[in-house]
């Protein structure tokens, strides 16, 4: 029932007056229906519940996270690299 | 970015994060994860097997299918069993045991029993068969009302006399609260459903918050997003900290998503709800509204005679309230099994008994 993945939106069309989508799963592809989301654009990902999408992943939002990682991986290598440490 | 999944499995950034919290940890703590999709994550990855032994998670109730009551799939079966009925329902419910039998049986018996995997696909069943009575089965947590709402709005705009729901909805935070009031009660910290929250909001988090002043980490369900919102939930216990934190923040806006909330508010109404294997817990679930009753199959179908009967050896409600692991069941991978079944957590993809069957070597 939860497809907790993100998927891929890769066209958008109308169904019985809904707004629809397809969205890409890795290869896989599913019809959604967009109504939750109604500004999502090609090309953006989303979390999809039942058919339903709930939210269009925000990439700064996920950019900002990814970057705070490396940047903690980077300092625990430098760490590491240190003499007197293993 | 590219597919917003390999990024979050980093081994080399796991690595950091266990680190993290080996360096954080001064005692012990006890953290609940409520999402049964994470339960998988943790069990899947083998998160629970790396994490320093002062560190014990317990698995929450987060899995929908486990926690509808008996009384409800009893009803769905009547109801699949009556001829004139197409019987929709998502996969996942179909081996979940009844008190005689479970859908699978009952569509082996003559059932029109369909899998689907959005209530927009029942809707089309219901267009396409105007002489049968479609009904879905509505069941899940705070996300998948938005798309049964949006099934039920849609079939009376077109007018689908045909089509009908019966909704057994259940809302995560009122059981986070009885499981914090309960006296047996363990745990310390909970890592919050992300996806919950991605239709919810932080609100209602902040009120448990406040009321029992215990730290909650709204977090996402890939292995690094688990680990970080440990390593931040472990970060404020640690303190004696006790505030919402958002590690999700990708998907999860503290307003949640407004326009699924309100469609949502406009057909359910908030009711008292049954939980299996936990009881009847105040304002935890949802009704159709009696505006919409003409899609509503508890009120189109009456079934009266429901008699239930529950596994005995089946501890499935310690296990759902964090109490007991799966693997401490006598019945464990012995005479329950995901194809002999005595509790649904055995069989739904977000139960903690079929990860552990699943994934452990047990």
């Amino acid at each position: 029932m939860c497809l907790a993945i993100p998927g891929k939106l890769i066209k958008i069309y109308e169904n019985t007056g809904l707004k629809m989508g397809e969205v890409d799963y890795d290869g896989t592809v599913s019809q959604v229906c967009l109504e939750y989301v109604p500004e999502i654009l090609l090309g953006q990902y989303t979390i999809v519940h039942a058919g339903f999408a709930l939210s269009i992943l925000d990439e700064e939002e996920a950019r900002k996270t990814l970057e705070i990682w490396q940047e903690l991986l980077e300092k625990a290598d430098q760490f590491r690299d240190k003499p007197g440490h293993d | 970015m590219s597919t917003y999944l390999n990024e979050f499995r980093d081994p080399a950034i796991a690595h950091l994060m266990l680190d993290e919290i080996r360096r954080l940890v001064t005692r012990p703590w006890v953290i609940m994860e409520v999402c049964g999709g994470q339960t998988h994550a943790i069990v899947r990855s083998g998160i629970d097997q790396v994490l320093p032994s002062e560190i014990r998670l317990v698995h929450g109730p987060g899995c929908p299918v486990c926690v509808t009551p008996l009384e409800t799939i009893d009803q769905a079966i009547a109801i699949a069993k009556r001829p004139e009925v197409i019987f929709c329902s998502f996969g996942d419910m179909l081996r979940v045991p009844g008190s005689q039998q479970d859908l699978l049986s009952a569509r082996a018996e003559g059932g029109d029993v369909r899998i689907v995997y959005s209530p927009l696909e029942a809707l089309q069943v219901a267009r396409e068969n105007p002489d049968r009575q479609v009904v879905f089965l509505a069941i899940g947590f705070e996300t998948t009302a938005p798309g049964n709402a949006m099934a039920v709005i849609q079939a009376a705009k077109e007018g689908l006399a045909n089509f009908s729901i019966l909704a057994c909805h259940v809302l995560v935070p009122p059981a986070m609260r009885t499981l914090l009031s309960s006296p047996d009660n363990q745990v310390q910290g909970y890592l919050a459903a992300g996806h919950v929250c991605t239709v919810m909001g932080l609100a209602e988090y902040e009120e448990i918050c406040v009321d029992y002043q215990v730290p909650i980490v709204v977090t996402g369900l890939e292995p690094n997003d688990i680990l970080e919102g440990l390593v931040m939930i472990i970060r404020q216990l640690e303190s004696g900290r006790h505030e919402v934190e958002n590690q999700y923040g990708r998907s999860v806006r503290t307003v949640g998503n407004p326009l699924a909330r309100d469609m949502v508010a406009r057909v359910f109404t908030i009711k008292d709800q049954k939980w299996r294997g936990i009881g009847l817990l105040p304002k935890s679930g949802l009704q159709v509204r009696e505006e919409f009753a003409a899609f509503d199959a508890s009120k189109k179908f009456a079934v009266t005679d429901i008699v239930t009967h529950e596994a005995a050896e089946c501890i499935s409600g310690i296990i759902l309230q964090g109490l007991k692991r799966p693997d401490q069941c006598p019945a464990f991978g012995t005479g329950c099994r995901p194809e002999h079944p005595l509790g649904a957590t055995m069989v739904s993809s977000e139960g903690a008994c079929a990860a552990y069957y699943q994934y452990k070597k047990i």
